[in-house]
């Protein structure tokens, strides 16, 4: 909609993107961003509307604000991936994702938070500290909360947004940009899109170039899509799909973009609810959510039967054993001799590796670096490395299965809850707290699936729960089919935020949901 | 005492001849100025992914054909870590677990004696050819305490070509490595010059009583040349030899040629085994490539390698192209053998031939000793002789119409040598070496210096 609006001239670029800065600017305690790259997005902005005025925009992106994750590579600005070991570093590229944003005129806002080197599930674990939900400031939250009258907190007892993306998640939510990117290796978009209550699309691995996001798990990560609805993913989606010669995982086929149905029969549809997602742990709301979705699409006459996945109950460890390995071997290049963080230690070109790691990193990304050269050991690589590969084809047969058996679509819960607070989620560490998280979304990255979850409804404490859709690969346009659907059905409601409504001017807020289509 | 039988296996790194980098865009050159043929994937820049280079694949493919060597349809790429200044990506990516080609042989040919008058074949199996990234540059300054890095050499594209311990004596090594570079040359898939870092050899050396198992072996690395090659494993077996006589072990060590001293010494880098950690490379696919049966109809051709296509193009390998020289011109084959080693010569050789009504039986004489006696005096290549092959088929032609005797060839030969631009003819007259053929003219003279005589 607020293409339509860019279109017929009802607001103009420049307007949009100062909006959205000064709304980013009262919204600064949510922790979003680490860089708002203000002077270059007025300058796309200013291009923009320059365009618009001649009749020549470049696609419905033109001149819609976008935030991109600190952990793709944006020339000129800024990318830390949260971490010290990248603090000061300008990459001289842009990651292809974010040029072809760019190619079509988007306006880049600035560089959003996370876990650091998206290792972690609620964006607390980065050097410029935790992301805040902004459903924490909500008026659903808030009225549902029960103020702690001992609290020497002056602040509402505000929840995480989830991770590792949660800036991103934030950033959507709270309406300071119209879509943002994420990355997903293990769920990273889509956990915190579901406590945020945005719509997070993991597409195929394969479909999206990962040339320039700074990786963690080569063979697992995908960039994400965060909006604040399906019709948005898609078109996102459409903009950023499709072979790049830069990345040798892409694969070759023409990517055609797809607008989508507004499917109002869903007969002929079958929704496979695997048994195993009633994972020990899952709260008794999200399970009663799930079973009236379930309900729902019964209702309307689509088939829903339950099915299995065996090998659910591996994935976690599997998914540990591949993620440290490859996080070992990808963290060897931080070395500082190239680029990044350098230790004053010189007395030698090894204490001057071992004292620049140990200054850079956090204590999460050492673990993993330290556990991940165990897995590879040469008398542990049969072990836990090719055992882990096996397991890994075990789980992606189960969906190979499942899918050939005739079922479209799995319908699963997102996460285990709704988004925690703050100081409930650090009295355990992120190693715990990942493992428990991932449980719900990993799968899908292990077998390399497109997955969504999409905001359905509010928790007894006001905070958003998502459901997660997964689909057959390269299928997103039945995926996203199915949720868009769904989404109609649901009509979650708008997060109702001060700040938004200051700086609201019609523009922002709409009675269901908001797009930019 | 009981006779010993050394053994010598050889690693071969060989830089491929490309534009490009095995997995990056940027430049392949020698000597450029430091760091200046550096892409963000080469400096390993976080975000950056490999994106293999089809020529380094054909090059890889033509040289197993070449010897002998089965090609794996499929092979894979993998990471192998370990932390040095001039591995800016914390690991080099190579073929551990399948590489390209494996299973070959690569025949060369020893003198008996030293007088190449007989010569003897050999063969050497090869275990396996595979792709993979050179590492860049690093300079000790000791003086400031410090390391220089170059990445330019970084992840230039290698093949390593592994040959297994059929060899005995650094002679063999020097000829299977001088073989291999022939070919190398010949195929265009590397250029293969020593000096310049393109061909690097690493030897593998161990002694053991026959009957026995083999010795424990030292690694020799830092050989410059194949005639240091050659040096450093007859010196190395020696060693071993004479340390296992006096109750002595050997010690499995990596050991560098110093070819001031004419000795290996061990080298003090490597403390204990070192786990490279393999694991592989997610960001590369296998490596797939077709023969004509295999290959899907539909395929754009630009996507694919076809076996069957490369091996229909190869060039003459050294070897068949000595037969041919023998067959052709029924030189001896140890004359083919001085031909084909000197690059250039063979051609040289035959356009003399062509120019020429002398036989090429005497030919070879002429070019073996006269032109590349001068040529090694001097120190010139072939391609930088200022005698170029129509000026010696035109003398041979004086030389073969008996306008000359063979002592005034070479004089005149010597005169040409000096690259004035005279003709053979011009230096002739000039110096009146003109034979005479005139019967009363020679008597006349004969008699005439009678006549001196007598006079005395």
């Amino acid at each position: 909609q607020v293409s339509a609006a860019l279109k017929e001239g009802h607001v103009t670029p420049t307007e949009l993107c100062q909006r959205c800065l000064s709304l980013i600017k009262s919204t600064k305690f949510l922790n979003a961003y680490i860089t708002v790259a203000e002077e270059t997005a007025l300058k796309q902005a200013e291009a923009s509307e320059e365009r618009y005025k001649r009749g020549q925009r470049l696609g419905v992106l033109d001149g819609i604000p976008v935030a991109v994750k600190d952990n793709f590579n944006t020339a000129g600005i800024e990318t830390t991936c949260a971490s010290n070991m990248l603090r000061g570093y300008i990459s001289p590229y842009n990651a292809t994702v974010v040029q072809k944003l760019l190619d079509q005129g988007a306006v880049l806002l600035g560089k959003t938070n996370l876990d650091e080197f998206a290792m972690g599930s609620g964006s607390t674990d980065g050097v410029f500290g935790p992301v805040r939900n902004p459903w924490s400031y909500s008026r659903q939250y808030k009225e549902k909360s029960v103020p702690k009258s001992h609290s020497k907190d002056k602040e509402p007892d505000w929840v995480i947004t989830g991770g590792s993306s949660g800036g991103s998640a934030a950033a959507v939510s709270s309406f300071t940009c119209f879509a943002a990117l994420g990355s997903d290796t293990g769920g990273s978009t889509r956990n915190p899109a579901a406590h945020c209550g945005v719509v997070g699309l993991k597409p195929t691995y394969g479909l999206i170039s990962r040339h320039g996001l700074i990786p963690l798990v080569n063979s697992m990560d995908v960039p994400g899509i965060l909006t604040r609805c399906v019709d948005d993913a898609a078109l996102m989606l459409g903009s950023l799909a499709g072979h790049d010669p830069k990345d040798s995982t892409t694969i070759q086929d023409k990517f055609k973009p797809f607008e989508l149905p507004n499917l109002t029969d869903v007969s002929k549809l079958s929704i496979g609810i695997p048994k195993e997602y009633h994972a020990p742990g899952l709260s008794s709301e999200i399970l009663s959510l799930w079973s009236k979705a379930a309900d729902l699409f019964r209702n309307a006459g689509a088939k829903v039967v339950e099915v299995s996945l065996p090998h659910t109950r591996y994935s976690i460890v599997c998914y540990h054993v591949l993620c440290t390995a490859e996080v070992a071997s990808n963290m060897a290049r931080f070395d500082g001799l190239e680029y990044g963080h350098r230790s004053d230690v010189n007395k030698s070109t090894e204490s001057m590796y071992a004292a620049t790691r140990r200054e850079g990193f956090n204590d999460v990304v050492r673990g993993r670096i330290l556990s991940g050269n165990y897995f590879l050991l040469k008398q542990n690589y049969e072990k836990y490395f090719i055992k882990a590969q096996k397991v890994r084809r075990l789980i992606a047969n189960d969906f190979v299965k499942v899918f050939r058996s005739g079922v479209d679509v799995l319908l699963t819960p997102t996460t285990l809850s709704d988004a925690a607070p703050y100081m409930e989620f650090i009295k355990e560490d992120n190693r715990t707290r990942s493992a428990q998280d991932d449980i719900l979304t990993q799968a899908a990255n292990m077998a390399g699936l497109p997955a969504i979850t999409v905001p359905t409804a509010l928790s007894e404490r006001g905070l958003p729960v998502g459901l997660q859709f997964i689909g057959r690969s390269f299928q997103e346009q039945q995926l996203l089919t199915v949720a868009k659907w769904f989404e109609k059905q649901v009509q979650f409601p708008v997060i109702q935020l001060e700040e938004v409504k200051r700086h609201d001017h019609g523009v922002f807020q709409h009675q269901k949901s908001s797009s930019f289509s | 005492l009981a006779p010993w039988v050394p053994v010598v296996g050889l690693e071969v790194h060989a830089q491929i001849s490309s534009n490009s980098k095995l997995f990056s865009g940027s430049q392949v050159q020698f000597a450029a100025p430091p760091n200046s043929l550096v892409s963000f994937f080469d400096a390993s820049l976080p975000g950056t992914l490999p994106v293999l280079n089809r020529r380094c694949v054909e090059a890889a493919v033509m040289t197993g054909l070449a010897l002998n060597c089965s090609i794996n349809k499929k092979s894979l790429f993998d990471r192998k870590h370990y932390f040095y200044a001039d591995l800016p990506a914390g690991y080099q990516i190579t073929q551990q677990r399948v590489p390209i080609a494996v299973n070959g042989s690569l025949s060369y040919s020893l003198c008996i004696d030293n007088k190449m008058s007989q010569m003897v074949t050999k063969t050497v199996r090869i275990k396996q050819i595979q792709l993979e990234q050179d590492s860049g540059k690093s300079l000790h300054d000791d003086t400031r305490s410090q390391t220089l890095v170059d990445l330019n050499r970084a992840g230039v594209g290698l093949m390593e070509v592994v040959m297994e311990p059929d060899m005995c004596c650094g002679e063999e090594a020097a000829a299977a490595v001088r073989e291999l570079q022939l070919i190398l040359q010949t195929l265009g898939s590397s250029q293969a010059v020593m000096a310049e870092g393109q061909l690097r050899v690493d030897a593998n050396v161990s002694v053991h009583h026959p009957g026995e198992p083999y010795g424990v072996r030292t690694e020799l690395k830092n050989i410059n040349s194949i005639r240091f090659l050659a040096k450093a494993v007859d010196y190395e077996i020696q060693r071993q030899i004479e340390e296992l006589e006096n109750g002595g072990t050997i010690l499995n060590e990596t050991r560098a040629f110093d070819s001031k001293l004419g000795c290996t010494v061990p080298l003090r880098d490597k403390e204990g085994k070192q786990d490279y950690r393999f694991m592989p490379e997610p960001n590369l696919p296998p490596l797939i490539l077709y023969d004509a049966k295999s290959l899907p109809a539909n395929m754009n051709h630009q996507q694919v390698i076809n076996i069957d296509w490369i091996h229909e193009r190869l060039p003459d390998l050294p070897s068949v192209k000595r037969e041919k020289l023998v067959e052709q011109y029924g030189i001896l084959p140890e004359h083919s053998f001085t031909l084909m080693n000197e690059d250039g010569l063979a051609e040289f050789f035959e356009n003399v031939v062509k120019q020429t009504q002398m036989k090429p039986k005497k030919v070879i004489g002429w070019i073996l000793k006269d032109l590349l006696g001068y040529l090694k005096e001097h120190s010139l290549t072939v391609k930088e002789s200022p005698v170029s092959s129509y000026l010696l088929a035109d003398l041979l032609n004086l030389l073969e119409k008996k306008e000359i005797s063979s002592t005034a060839a070479k004089q005149v030969l010597a005169e040409l040598w000096k690259g004035e631009g005279k003709t053979p003819l011009e230096i002739v007259k000039e110096q009146k070496l003109q034979l005479l053929q005139d019967q009363k003219e020679l008597e006349q003279i004969c008699q005439a210096v009678i006549d001196r005589q007598e006079n005395e």
